[in-house]
């Protein structure tokens, strides 16, 4: 299945964490995180992965670096099987897979100057040595926007925007392919939010990065993504090409969610639509039978409440996993047949 | 709206902080008027004073380190800042509610719900035990939580973010405000939760004809939702408008850099087009210059800008800035 053009093939990623009673730990239920995903990302484009929260998105991320080990499914990165690597070729072949964190100002380790911190991976990967591995570590602030006379200070002395450039530094010292940013701009002000974004859209253009965007802003999405996937209580429930997405979006939780958002324009809100969802999300330790989306849709039908739906691909690079979007499907294709 | 006398006239409010590091200019002598009914917005990035000056008028700062240094919130003919302590208990109980950013924060987990909400009720309105729970179940029911009459039992900790931010709601609610301040009361709500709120908030509004000050740093969220927007920067209100002249024509530079640097969802990305950011940060807002606070970052800034604060000053129809250039004039084409 995969080609050259594939750098991520996922096939139906679990990641259950067990929830535990007593004193002996004894396993009651699973959290079903993630809940058998599968997809592909494409070599150089951003995959922008949006949901609500707790709907398993930073676990997906996660196990697709294998930070988790999946309770099933496959993970294939650039052509290579990861789930049954040995932990010691795990470590070489990850270098080349980094994440960035949501938030800069936990995910920086305060004892270390920025040097020691951009240096950290170099080190434990053996990469270069005394002055080379300085004169990279320079090479690295001053390329996401940082002064390399930073190198001697301490995270607390910087911004959460300059902190975050300090993490895309990290993450980039090992000269990766494959980036996970997990809501990468979600803690900064509006105005820094732009100049990271940049900088992502800079650095993906001179190398080649490929990029896994993890948000539930869906107007950022829209601005860097290629392609998205929509998370739904641990499933994908719709996955397609940006532009066909917020033009054409198919399944009803998709569609409520771009209807929900608001657009800085007095104008066209006015105007505006909203679809407004009921309640709230199900606990992934007690899905809903049917389809996951079947306590709040505002289209659910009979079968919804005993069936399934699988991601199918209702059009070209546009699945949705969802049988009121499937039957309007087959009347519309049934039409144009007649 | 404008003939009638406003509700509230805040006037040259000034608060700082005395700290370890110096004075913290949090608020630098704003005065606004909000009428009856009405709706604004105070908008502006972390740290520019949104919540100090929310607090200042509930005078709910505390000092020290805080000290509201001067300044008046004229609200219904009494100057709130010279109030007596129990007098302003009382306004905050029944004439002005504020919702906070973190619901979490504000209800207290050893309580039901259903007692939080009715504490207030009895102590401000005197009414009986049974009363009061009656009016919770209706308040509950009124901010679409399904099925109030056993949920008035449950604790905090056993609601989902978006049902406790709407318990806030009707706790603020609960004895009918003339105004609800409401801060950031969406910020950590999922977009279909935050849409649920901002319906709902609508809707009061219309049916209890309160006066809203909503404060956010979101200029999506308040284009539906506000008639007049307060942009707040380091302290100072450096623009205000009616909402659709503001976001039609933005004229402070910060306003303008706020706008630009905003994707939006309802605009695909044409061809090329990159996020404009804003350079540089806020400041520090610690013993500040005389300089517009904004200058540092402005691509506008001229001489003026590095010695004088502007004030602000009328340029159209209820349509003020703080600033020394036209940005219509200097440069057209980013204006658009
Ligand atoms: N290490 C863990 N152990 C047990 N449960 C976990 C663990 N990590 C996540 N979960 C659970 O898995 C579900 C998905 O969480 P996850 O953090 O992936 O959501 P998310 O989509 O990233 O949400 P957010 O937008 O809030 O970051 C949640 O119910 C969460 O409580
Ligand atoms: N208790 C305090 N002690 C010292 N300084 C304070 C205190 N409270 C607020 N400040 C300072 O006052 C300034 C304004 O803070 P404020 O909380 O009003 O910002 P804000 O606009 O509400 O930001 P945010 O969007 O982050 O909530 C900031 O510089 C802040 O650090
Ligand atoms: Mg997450
Ligand atoms: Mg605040």
């Amino acid at each position: 299945m995969s080609d050259n053009q594939t750098i991520m093939e996922v096939n139906n990623l679990k990641m259950y964490f067990p929830i535990t009673r007593g004193v002996f730990k004894r396993t009651v239920g699973w959290t079903q995180a993630v809940d058998d995903v599968s997809f592909r990302i494409k070599k150089g484009e951003t995959l922008g992965l949006v949901g609500e929260s707790g709907c398993g998105k930073t676990t997906l991320g996660r196990a697709i670096l294998q930070l988790h080990k999946p309770t099933a499914g496959t993970v294939k990165f650039e052509g290579e099987e990861l789930t049954t690597l040995p932990r010691r070729d795990l470590r070489e072949r990850t270098s080349r897979m980094q994440i960035i964190f949501q938030d800069p100002f936990s995910s920086l380790n305060p004892r270390m100057t920025v040097g020691a911190i951009v240096r950290e991976p170099l080190v434990i990967h053996g990469v270069a040595n005394g002055e080379e591995r300085r004169r990279v570590v320079e090479e690295l602030l001053e390329r996401v926007g940082l002064n390399a006379q930073f190198a001697n200070r301490f995270p607390h002395e910087f911004s959460g925007g300059q902190r975050q450039r300090i993490g895309i530094a990290r993450a980039l010292a090992l000269n990766p392919t494959f980036i996970v940013a997990d809501e990468p701009i979600t803690s900064l002000d509006v105005s820094i939010q732009a100049q990271i974004v940049n900088l992502m859209e800079d650095l993906q253009d001179e190398l080649g990065l490929t990029y896994l965007f993890i948000t539930h802003d869906l107007s950022m999405v829209r601005h860097i993504c290629d392609r998205v996937a929509v998370m739904y209580l641990g499933k994908i429930v719709e996955l397609s090409g940006v532009e066909a997405l917020y033009n054409n979006a198919m399944h009803p939780y998709t569609q409520s969610l771009l209807s929900a958002i608001p657009v800085p324009d007095p104008v066209v809100e006015e105007t505006r639509q909203r679809i407004i969802l009921e309640g709230d999300v199900p606990s992934p330790a007690n899905p809903p039978a049917g389809c996951n989306f079947c306590t709040r849709c505002p289209k659910v039908m009979e079968r919804c409440f005993h069936a399934e739906p699988e991601l199918k691909e209702l059009a070209p690079d546009h699945s949705v996993a969802c049988f009121v979007a499937e039957e309007s499907w087959q009347k519309a294709s049934m039409q144009k047949e007649v | 709206m404008n003939n009638q006398s406003p509700l509230m006239s805040v006037k040259d409010l000034t608060t700082r902080f005395h700290t370890e590091d110096g004075t913290v200019f949090a608020v630098n002598g704003i005065s606004y008027d909000l009428f009856e009914g009405e709706t604004i917005a105070v908008v502006g990035e972390s740290g520019c004073g949104k919540s100090v000056h929310a607090l200042s008028i509930m005078r709910l700062i505390p000092t020290p380190p805080g000290e509201i240094v001067r300044g008046e919130v004229t609200f219904q003919g009494r100057d709130l800042l010279k109030l007596p302590r129990d007098a302003m208990r009382h306004v905050r109980g029944t004439e002005i509610a504020m919702i906070f950013q973190d619901p979490m924060t504000s209800l207290n987990p050893v309580f039901t719900i259903g007692y939080q909400i009715a504490e207030p009720l009895r102590e401000h309105l005197n009414m009986s035990k049974k009363a009061a729970e009656e009016r919770v179940v209706e308040l509950l029911d009124m901010v679409g939580i399904s099925d109030a009459a056993e949920r008035v039992k449950s604790y905090p900790h056993e609601f989902s973010g978006g049902m406790r931010q709407r318990a806030m709601i009707a706790m603020a609610l609960s004895c009918m405000p003339k105004l609800l301040i409401a801060d950031e009361p969406t910020t950590a709500l999922d977009v279909t939760i935050q849409a649920q709120i901002v319906e709902l908030v609508k809707r009061l509004r219309a049916e209890l004809n309160m006066s809203i000050i909503w404060i956010t740093h979101d200029l999506g969220i308040v284009a539906g939702l506000a008639e007049r927007i307060l942009v707040m920067y380091a302290g100072y209100i450096v623009e205000t408008a009616p909402v659709k002249e503001l976001y039609a024509n933005p004229s402070h530079p910060y306003t303008l850099g706020l706008l630009r640097s905003l994707p939006r969802v309802d605009k695909g990305r044409a061809a090329g087009r990159r996020l404009i950011p804003i350079a540089g940060l806020p400041p520090d807002q610690i013993d500040p210059t005389n300089a517009c606070p904004f200058a540092p970052r402005c691509q506008f800034a001229v001489e003026r800008c590095l010695s004088e604060n502007p004030s602000l000053k009328s340029i159209g129809p209820r349509h003020q800035i703080a600033c020394w250039v036209n940005v219509h004039e200097a440069a057209p084409e980013v204006v658009r």
